[in-house]
């Protein structure tokens, strides 16, 4: 069980600062998870601490690879869909 | 030594605005703060406008991270064709900015302000934050420190805030109303939650408000920020300035918001308008009864390093400072010399009259300056970024606001661009005001527009004062009778 974070990153360093687990480290052009240390939080907190503070949609995804924070989520400016 | 920047001739008073002849004489000037107060900020640009003309300050962008969303702000970083706070090129660690301080108040004596203002909130960056401030406060001790906040963490950060000779608290306060805050604040982090609509409003401001009072309990000078968004809390904002004022903030700053769609922020994606200068100028206005008003703020980047309007970041680069060599006791030494000039001219500038020699019923006249700073008129039409304008009237010249274009009229060499066109309606729209454009120089062509469009351009004062040039060009429109009747065309505030 371990979160992701993808390209969508922009390297604001808040994730990390705010990981139980120390599992978030910079990388060259992103932060990175490290899969063996991130629990999602489910031992320390009721929401995972990443994704409650990460600004950027999409950029941290679960398990599934589902984006915790879709599209629309955090922003509110719901992406167009093609007609 | 008498700093008497902010606190001249009460002859100039007049019911509203800042008298730009020290920002000093107005209801709305900083005359009534107590003598330190005014010692602090004498040589503080962002406070004062006269200071403004000559001291520079820095931002070193060591705050990456957020703990709010605002509608008006985009977490992407590395635009550099965009100037406006949340904004950088380069986040620094602590080690880097404090040389890069260091380097620039080397080769910019005149440097007296360094702050820390993002990109992200600062208090949401405790560690890289303070450890900067402990480090400029050690090996930097001439060097005034300022911090902006959303406000989220001040409560748990005053502490450490008194701890490091920080004399000036920058908070953004938008609303004191959740129902407001839940228009501007899409989510906030909080006690390891995100949390949204009035709940996050009604922390965020419960928590600004807390802030403010501890800081002022301790001493430290507080100034409030607030975004103009119109539609959304331009009608509450003078009951803000109330109650900060109340609270014992010192200084009020109404900016304008700025919503461009390409910015990718909420604001600028869904439509919502920025205000207009004239706008801008009746809410600070209206505001002024209650509060000292600051009218000559620039918005800067996180990064900006400069007098207010330039940006020499450019020049300040990690590659560029690595390979400075800094002797700063050498670099002290000359920073107290030039501080002193700079604070002995505004003295002695400060003891001259500016009361024009015009009848009481005189219309007031707004002009346009281009300058490099100084206090000069020291700038081509054609190189301005910006222009300041102010206001004659008979009770003095005050300084009324800043107008900025998109990029200067020529951008250097001799071709005026192919849209040289369309920048002059961009000219002659943002200065649809004023009636007078006083510059170093001005070229045929733009000449010719600007007087079709009725402002006056003016080339004959270059190098003089502002102030004196513009009170000059007053007393000769009126000895040539343009000053009795109010031109229909005259926007008032
Ligand atoms: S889910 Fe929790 S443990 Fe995993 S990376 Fe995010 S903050 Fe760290
Ligand atoms: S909070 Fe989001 S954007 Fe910021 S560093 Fe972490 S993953 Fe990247």
């Amino acid at each position: 069980m371990a979160y992701q974070i993808v390209d969508k990153c922009v390297n604001c360093t808040a994730c990390e600062m705010v990981c139980p687990n120390d599992a978030i480290s910079a990388d060259v052009n992103q932060f990175n998870i490290d899969p063996l240390l991130c629990t999602e939080c489910a031992e320390a907190f009721a929401d995972p601490q990443c994704t409650s503070i990460c600004p950027v949609e999409g950029a941290i995804l679960d398990e599934l690879g589902e984006a915790v924070n879709p599209p629309g989520s955090l922003t509110g400016i719901i992406p167009l869909v093609a007609a | 030594m008498k700093l008497p920047v902010l606190d001249n001739d009460t002859s100039l008073a007049t019911s509203e605005g800042c008298q730009s002849s020290g920002c000093g004489s107005s209801d709305d000037s900083l005359t009534h703060l107590p003598e330190e107060i005014r010692n602090k900020v004498a040589n503080h640009p962002c406070f004062s406008e006269k200071a403004h003309h000559y001291f520079a300050r820095m931002h070193v962008a060591v705050a990456p991270a957020c703990n709010i969303q605002c509608n008006y702000c985009n977490r992407k970083y590395d635009c550099s064709n965009e100037s406006r706070p949340g904004v950088v090129s380069e986040v620094l660690t602590p080690a880097q900015a404090v040389k890069k301080v260091k380097a620039v108040a080397a080769e910019i004596p005149q440097m007296s302000v360094l702050g820390i203002a993002g990109p992200g909130d600062p208090l949401a960056n405790p560690q890289k934050t303070f450890e900067t401030f402990r480090r400029l406060s050690d090996e930097a001790p001439d060097i005034k420190l300022c911090v902006s906040t959303n406000g989220l963490n001040l409560p748990a950060s005053v502490e450490e805030i008194c701890k490091h000779n920080i004399d000036h608290v920058t908070i953004t306060i938008n609303c004191l109303d959740p129902k407001i805050g839940a228009k501007i604040y899409p989510w906030i982090y909080w006690d390891h939650r995100r949390i949204r609509g009035e709940e996050a409003a009604a922390i965020l401001i419960e928590q600004q408000q807390k802030g403010l009072e501890m800081l002022v309990e301790r001493g430290v000078l507080v100034k409030v920020n607030s975004v103009l968004i119109p539609g959304v809390n331009d009608q509450h904002l003078k009951e803000v300035s109330r109650v900060v004022k109340e609270k014992g903030a010192f200084l009020h700053n109404v900016m304008p918001l700025i919503a461009e769609a390409e910015h990718g922020t909420y604001y600028g994606l869904t439509g919502q308008r920025e205000p207009t200068a004239a706008e801008v100028e009746e809410i600070q206005n209206s505001c002024s009864g209650d509060m000292n008003m600051m009218r000559h703020c620039r918005q800067c980047r996180a990064d900006a390093v400069g007098l207010l309007g330039e940006d020499r970041g450019e020049e300040f680069t990690l590659d560029k400072i690595e390979a400075m060599e800094i002797d700063y006791p050498a670099a002290m030494e000359k920073r107290a010399q030039v501080h002193q000039e700079i604070l002995e001219k505004l003295d002695a500038d400060s003891g001259a009259a500016v009361q024009p020699q015009v009848p009481a019923a005189s219309r007031p006249v707004r002009m346009a300056v281009a300058t490099k700073g100084q206090g000069l008129i020291n700038q081509h039409f054609g190189h301005a970024r910006e222009f300041l304008v102010y206001e004659a009237s008979p009770e003095g010249v005050r300084f009324v606001n800043h107008r900025t274009l998109p990029r200067p009229y020529c951008e250097g060499g001799d071709t005026c661009g192919e849209d040289a066109e369309s920048l002059m309606a961009i000219v002659i729209r943002e200065l649809q005001d004023c009636e007078v454009l006083l510059a170093s120089r001005v070229g045929f062509e733009p000449w010719s527009a600007l007087e079709e469009a009725g402002i006056q351009p003016n080339g004959e004062h270059a190098l003089e004062g502002i102030e004196e040039a513009i009170l000059a060009v007053y007393q000769k429109m009126q000895a040539e009778g343009q000053l009795q009747a109010k031109q229909p065309s005259l926007q008032t505030a």
